[in-house]
Parts: structure tokens; sequence; C-alpha cells
């Protein structure tokens, strides 16, 4: 384990690094005016991300695959949703379906 | 689910909350894991108040634990942490200015953003992201103190099936999205590029590679009624697919 002081300086490096990253986007958007195609680019571009982020959440871990039971928790939620089930109901269907599966011994 | 957002706020903040108890137990774990891998509670406790973005402090503390240089676990969970890049660029004027906009950029996370992006209307936008990212702001740092401090009392989040609720809660305000013919070729597309590129590449690398599916938006494409592609208000009336 390192020393406090190495520990300090490298969580305020990863503090200042980070809110570079989330500044500097609000920052441009306020200086420049897109033209609504790349401003729709942009959206398309987040939502993109997001959804990247939920299906490797949902699907993989580390580097490998994360099972059965919370991709079969996700796909209940995503028939849920998809059903225009009220987002309460689709998320705690997601925790439900996982963790009853485990309970069966389904990882 | 945008029509009964529009009429009921409860209903939003209640989604809201869910989703910061949700934050909450996840740091409770965080905590406690993080003390246990021999880190004073200080450590967990800073990085929730100042870096706010889990996914980068439980790499960050993991490489470290596993005797991993303080620098590569800078970098690596910078990487994690470069798609608020592209966060903060989509994101409407949510923010504000000035110091609020410094705070405002800090609450920036998938949760408060994917709300946002999820709202008609400014006014409904800006109070879903700043809802949200305020309690995660409390939420956060408060289970990773308390995880710290009284230790595994939640040994296994994944027992509750708390690794589920994220990607659900992910999927779930994105669906709607897909109504729109950009973002329906663009996200599998997307999604697909980084599910296969997860098993050989560093963490956070395959959520970036996966803004190559936005290319798939970026091709000019034929319509019978060029009216309705380019103007997203047009297309919300329409009935998800």
């Amino acid at each position: 384990m390192p020393g406090s002081l190495t520990l300090a300086a490298a969580i305020l490096a990863l503090a200042a690094g980070t809110f570079a990253l989330r500044f500097a986007g609000p920052l441009l958007r306020s200086r420049i005016t897109l033209p609504a195609r790349a401003e729709k680019l942009m959206e398309t571009s987040a939502i993109v991300l997001l959804a990247a982020v939920a299906a490797t959440t949902a699907l993989t871990e580390g580097h490998g695959p994360a099972g059965i039971a919370r991709p079969a928790g996700v796909l209940v939620a995503g028939v849920l949703a998809w059903r225009k089930a009220p987002f309460l109901v689709v998320v705690l269907a997601a925790a439900v379906t996982a963790a009853g599966l485990r309970l069966l011994g389904v990882t | 689910m945008h029509s009964i957002w529009r009429t009921l706020d409860r209903v939003l903040l209640r989604d809201i909350a869910l989703v910061c108890l949700a934050v909450g137990v996840t740091s409770l774990s965080y905590g406690a894991i993080a003390v246990a891998s021999g880190f004073p509670l200080w450590v967990p406790a800073a990085l929730s108040v100042l870096v706010l973005a889990g996914a980068s402090e439980f790499l960050f503390v993991g490489l470290i634990a596993a005797g991993g240089s303080p620098i590569a676990a800078v970098l690596a969970g910078l990487v994690v942490n470069a798609r608020h890049l592209p966060f903060g660029l989509a994101l409407p004027d949510v923010l504000g200015r000035g110091r609020r906009r410094l705070l405002g950029s800090h609450l920036m996370n998938d949760e408060s953003v994917v709300f946002a992006l999820a709202q008609d209307g400014i006014a409904r936008q800006r109070a879903a992201y700043w809802a949200c990212g305020l309690g995660v702001l409390l939420c956060w740092p408060l289970g990773a103190v308390a995880g710290g401090l009284v230790g595994t009392v939640i040994d296994d989040t994944d027992l509750f099936g708390l690794d589920a609720m994220f990607p659900a809660i992910l999927l779930a305000l994105v669906l709607p999205a897909l109504r729109d013919r950009d973002k329906r070729l663009a996200v599998p597309a997307g999604a697909a590029i980084a599910l296969a590129t997860t098993p050989f590449l560093p963490a956070g690398v395959p959520v970036l590679l996966a803004l190559a599916g936005v290319a798939l938006a970026a091709v000019p494409h034929r319509t019978n009624d060029p009216d309705t592609t380019n103007d997203p208000e047009k297309e919300r009336p329409c009935p998800a697919p």
C-alpha cells in the first residue's frame, strides 16, 4: 500500500482529471453554437455511450461473461420497459429476478 | 414513459429516489471493500466526494490494493471517466452559469445524464439532472463512509440483484430514445462493438469505441419524408416500435 501522501496525490489527480473531463463539454457548448444536426449527433453519441455502459455492465464482468442471473434480470427489465411498465417495476424486476435466480443456485 | 413523467412529477422524484437508494447501498459495499482491502477510511471518503464516479473509484481502489502503481490507477480511472466529455457535449443547457456550472459539472454521471436526456423540455431536463445529481452526491459518499465504518454488513450486493439494477436503469431510460431512426441504428452497433472488444481492452475503452456506431447515424440517409428525420420533436408523438 502506498503512503498517505502518495494516495492523496493520486486521489487529487483522479479528481482533477475527472472534473476536467466533466467540465470541458459544458464549457465548449456555452462558447460555440452547434448546428442542429451536430447537436443531434451529440445526443445520439450520449445515448450510444449509455447503452454501451448498460450492455457491458449487464453482460460482462471484468473481461469475461457475467454469468446468467444478471443478464436474465436485465432481460426481464428490458421486456418490461419495452412493454412500457413503470420505471420502478422495471428496475425492481431486474433485482428480484437476479436475486431470485441466485437463491435458486443459478449464478 | 414520457407521457407519464410529463404529468406526474412525484413519479419522477420517486424514480430518482430509487436510483439514489441503489447507489447508496452499492456505496455501502464499496466503502466496506475499500477498508477491508487495507485502505484507511479517508480514502473511499475522499474519492466518493471528490471523484464521485463509482466505476472509476472501484477500479482505482482495486488496482492499488492488488499492488498496482497509483499512477496506473489514476490513468485507468481517467479512461473509465472519459465518457463524461461526450456527455457534457450532449447535455442541453441544464447546468447554468458560473459557480452553478462548476457544481453541475461535478454532478455529471451516467444516471443524472440519462435522467436528463429522457425528459421532454428544458425545465424538466434541468430538474431531473439536478435532483439525480444531488441525490447521488448525498448517497454515494454517505454510503461509502457508513460502509467503511461498519464493515462488511452487506458482503455481496450481487445477492440482492443490485448489479442487475444499474444496467436496467440505463436500459429503461434509453429505450424510448430508440424511436428515433438514427439511434435505432447507432445504439445496437455501438453496444455490439463494446461487447465484442470487452475481452481484449482495458475497462472503459470498449464503451468509448461504441462511439464508432454513431457513424451509422451520421451517414445521410434517404427517406420518404425528409421533414421528420431531422427533427426529434416531430417524432415524439409516434408510438414506440
